[in-house]
């Protein structure tokens, strides 16, 4: 039997706010991530220019080479306003902290191999500059881009990376390993290993367009780095040793499946509204995807060795799919 | 077994670990074209590394805090909202509040989420990049949990449901949106000390805390609750606020002209800003918190001239405007709820009379003011809207060019003149209120020359419904500044015998009576 409970019921004047209304067609409720999110930022009556590039407005769609019949379109599937990603988030966390606490607990890195223990920090420690990156790339693409859609989900996916470099700063300390922290540093900033990939992410830091820097960093290099070092690479770890790496990156592991999810819906949106977004987002993953590779060859090389080619390919092959799923022929 | 002995971090170097140490200086790229904009305003930075972080929270703790703050807020608003909690506010007038608040601030808030995105990618610290990041984030909930607060109060009242349109057309929204649109075009370090400095450590707490006590004293649980909810928030964003002045100052002697003249100017854009909050404060809230006058006392003049007695060393003075405010706490609120009632067809809140015993509060709270200037002018309205005379002025308003107010200001030392400034700029006339924002477009004339005047506008067929012709030969501009609104006719006019009255009392009745 239900249990009918009563409340005072008042019928309303109205379901949603205008603006709401007239998107969905209807007069009906509306999810908060559609408040949160529709026809929010300003897009007319600008009172002054920008005294930082005076030849555009505040917010501006000239600031990309993609054209929308509808920013709002780039909608998040994962509908994540403020509320849900940081709910989303905390929980991501609270299991982390267990990782972490689990392998502190055990003394898990501290009985860890040291030759895995050599392989694996010379790989991962660096990564934390990779995602600071990351973190001011997607930065970039949250202060110039057009619409809240896109504003607030690469504003979230930034404040994402710098939790990134710092859980890949604590793994370092985790292994009681400051001074790995510095070399890691030093090999970032002079290591042959990691000029390509430094070059990638400091070229990308003056790239103008915004949505190509979208591609750039979200698709091309990280839709490659993640599952090459926190997928394979941890494989890798785990059959050779034990899991420790596994569960101290398990926070990266699954942001990227999840951001995944947005970056492809995302592409898929905006290569479907017209063929000059097609063909240019093709151009843009083309060109990004070849120095993608050559940025992280030599990385791959130092986790995988002579299986760096083959491993190198098949991350490859996951995005060329990734593409052509988003109906964006290469 | 060789176990290494951690290295025990303290607080200060674990979390520079956690920001700074994370970058660069790039090679591969110039730092000049990584971070091109923090040199054109002629602040002179030479050590970034000796900004002092306002606070230290890793992304982790950010989650985490947040995420417990966000799961018990939605929790009470959904409660407020399935038990009619919209019934249980002092009275009707109240939702008016609402109103202004939805039009004026989640927008706002939104303008400063984006802001501080950029100063978060534009900072060449890492140190300030990070801290701005956080309040990015951060200004993103402030929004939200904002509209999301007042939503259901839409299902149910007039004239929240255009506010996204609104935000950029309606008249008297354009000094708050003037506001913000100068702080984001102005360079990095201006931003800083407009609207992280000014607009939230200087003005914050009254503009802010008139709001949620305002919420808390008039039974609006779910305003209050998102109010309390940003607390913790806002005091991390004053501290980066300060922290950035105090920066910038030790930096280089340089830079103390630049920043005293960005002080100025900001604290008096700020103020005219709060003469909406004043008139909310003494006539909109059924129940008062305490009068503005007494706000700016306690928040402005004490807190604020303690903060600059603290500046003093660094050879900053007390900003120029200052005595001026102290003047108009007395008058602002006034001038602005008359202003208002005088045009009952273009806002979408209402407006009304104050009764008898508010009024005699008034006189209270305003001995200097009140009865001499400013209740015979109610007065007379009231016997004019009694008689079936409702004043309505259908003129569109004068504005100053600098903060885009209406022209209602008085001059200073007499209350009984209108106060008028006038500039030349390339040939042409242009009006502001008062000698300080004359003096801010004297200062840079080619950015305040630009400023939308929708009373202007209008009369050059910019300010018309979506889809008119504008060259169709009977075409007259302004003859449909509703349509342009898109401002449903039920939320205007006066208060009484509005939708909203009638409403609220037969839904009150049908709640608390068989």
């Amino acid at each position: 039997m239900a249990i009918d409970l009563r409340t005072v019921s008042i019928t309303p004047l109205r379901q949603t706010f205008g603006h709401l209304a007239r998107r969905m067609g209807a007069d009906k409720p509306a999810s908060r991530y559609i408040e949160a999110t529709m026809d929010l930022q300003p897009v007319e009556n600008y009172h002054y220019r920008p005294t930082w590039e005076p030849e555009r407005d505040i917010f501006d769609t000239r600031r990309t080479a993609i054209t929308m019949k509808d920013w709002y379109a780039l909608k998040d599937p994962r509908q994540y306003y403020y509320g849900a990603w940081t709910l989303a988030r905390g929980k991501m966390q609270e299991i982390a902290e267990g990782d972490f606490d689990l392998v502190d607990e055990l003394g898990l890195a501290a009985a860890y191999p040291a030759a895995g223990k050599e392989e694996a920090l010379k790989v991962f420690l660096p990564l934390r500059h990779v995602a600071w990156a990351s973190n001011l790339n997607k930065a970039y693409v949250s202060s110039y881009s057009y619409g809240i859609a896109m504003s607030q989900a690469a504003c979230y996916a930034s404040m994402d990376q710098l939790g990134v470099a710092q859980y890949v700063s604590r793994l370092g300390l985790a292994f009681n390993d400051l001074d790995a922290l510095a070399e890691a540093k030093t090999a970032w900033l002079e290591g042959a290993e990691w000029q390509e990939l430094r070059r990638y992410v400091e070229d990308l830091m003056v790239e103008k367009d915004w949505y190509e820097v979208l591609v750039a960093q979200d698709f091309a290099l990280e839709g490659l780095l993640y599952p090459l070092i926190y997928e394979r690479f941890n494989d890798k770890l785990n059959a050779a040793y034990s899991p420790v790496f596994s569960m101290l990156t398990r926070f990266q592991r699954e942001w990227f499946g999840e951001t995944t999810k947005w970056m492809d819906s995302v592409l898929k949106t905006t290569a479907a509204d017209n063929a000059d977004n097609k063909a240019r987002l093709a151009e843009w993953i083309r060109h990004w995807r070849e120095r993608a590779v050559v940025a992280l060859k030599p990385v791959a090389t130092l986790a995988f060795g002579a299986e760096a080619d083959a491993v190198m390919e098949e991350v490859v092959q996951n995005l060329n799919a990734r593409a052509a799923k988003a109906g964006i022929a290469l | 077994m060789d176990m290494k002995v951690a290295k025990k971090l303290g607080l200060k170097e674990r979390y520079a670990l956690m920001t700074r140490d994370l970058a660069w200086d790039t090679t591969y790229q110039k730092m000049e074209d990584v971070f091109p904009q923090t040199t054109y305003e002629g602040i002179k930075i030479h050590d970034w590394d000796k900004w002092e972080d306002p606070f230290r929270l890793t992304m982790d703790a950010y989650w985490k805090y947040q995420a417990e703050k966000e799961r018990k807020l939605y929790a009470i608003l959904d409660g407020f909202n399935q038990n009619n909690g919209h019934l249980s506010v002092t009275d009707a007038r109240y939702i008016n509040v609402l109103k202004l608040f939805l039009g004026s601030t989640p927008p706002l808030e939104l303008m400063a989420a984006r802001g501080f995105s950029m100063m978060g990618r534009q900072m060449n610290g890492a140190g300030p990049r990070v801290a701005c990041q956080m309040q990015a984030v951060d200004e993103y909930r402030h929004f939200q949990t904002q509209i999301h607060s007042i939503s259901n109060y839409n299902k149910y009242y007039n004239g929240m449901d255009e506010f996204a349109h609104q935000q950029s057309r309606m008249w008297y929204l354009s000094d708050g949106k003037s506001f913000f649109d100068d702080a984001i075009t102005a360079g990095p370090f201006e931003f800083m000390v407009a609207i992280g400095f000014a607009f939230e450590y200087v003005l914050t707490n009254i503009l802010f805390v008139p709001f949620i006590s305002g919420a808390a004293y008039n039974g609006d649980m779910a305003a209050m609750t998102v109010g309390f909810s940003a607390q913790s928030d806002e005091a991390r964003h004053m501290t980066l606020g300060l922290e950035c002045i105090k920066f910038m100052l030790e930096q280089d002697p340089d830079n103390l002209p630049i920043v005293q003249r960005w002080i100025d100017k900001w604290t008096w854009r700020g103020t005219r800003k709060l003469a909406s909050v004043g008139m909310m404060m003494d006539y909109m809230l059924p129940k008062r918190i305490m009068s503005f006058k007494e706000a700016w006392e306690m928040y402005v003049e004490e807190n604020g001239g303690a903060l600059f007695k603290d500046l003093a060393r660094y050879g900053i003075t007390i900003p120029k405007c200052f005595s001026q405010t102290i003047e108009e706490k007395e008058h602002v609120s006034h001038q602005s709820w008359i202003g208002f009632y005088m045009k009952p067809q273009a806002t979408p809140f209402h407006t009304w009379i104050p009764t008898p015993d508010e009024m005699d509060w008034l006189s209270e709270k305003y001995p200097n003011t009140f009865d001499q200037y400013y209740r015979p002018v109610l007065e007379f309205f009231d016997a004019q809207e009694k008689a079936g005379n409702r004043f309505n002025n259908q003129t569109a308003p004068m504005n100053c060019q600098v903060c885009v107010s209406t022209m209602k200001f008085n001059e200073p030392g007499d209350p009984m003149e209108m106060c008028f400034r006038e500039s030349i700029y390339n040939g042409e006339k242009f009006h502001t209120c008062s000698d300080h924002c004359k003096e801010i477009f004297d200062n840079e004339p080619e950015k305040y020359s630009q400023t939308f005047i929708s009373s202007h506008q209008v009369l050059q067929g910019n300010c018309e419904p979506d889809g008119t012709d504008t060259s169709a030969p009977d075409f007259k501009p302004g003859q449909d500044m509703l349509g342009y609104w898109k401002l449903d006719k039920r939320a205007l006019g006066d208060f009484n015998g509005s939708e909203d009255q009638k409403n609220f009392a037969a839904w009150r009745e049908q709640a608390t009576k068989n």
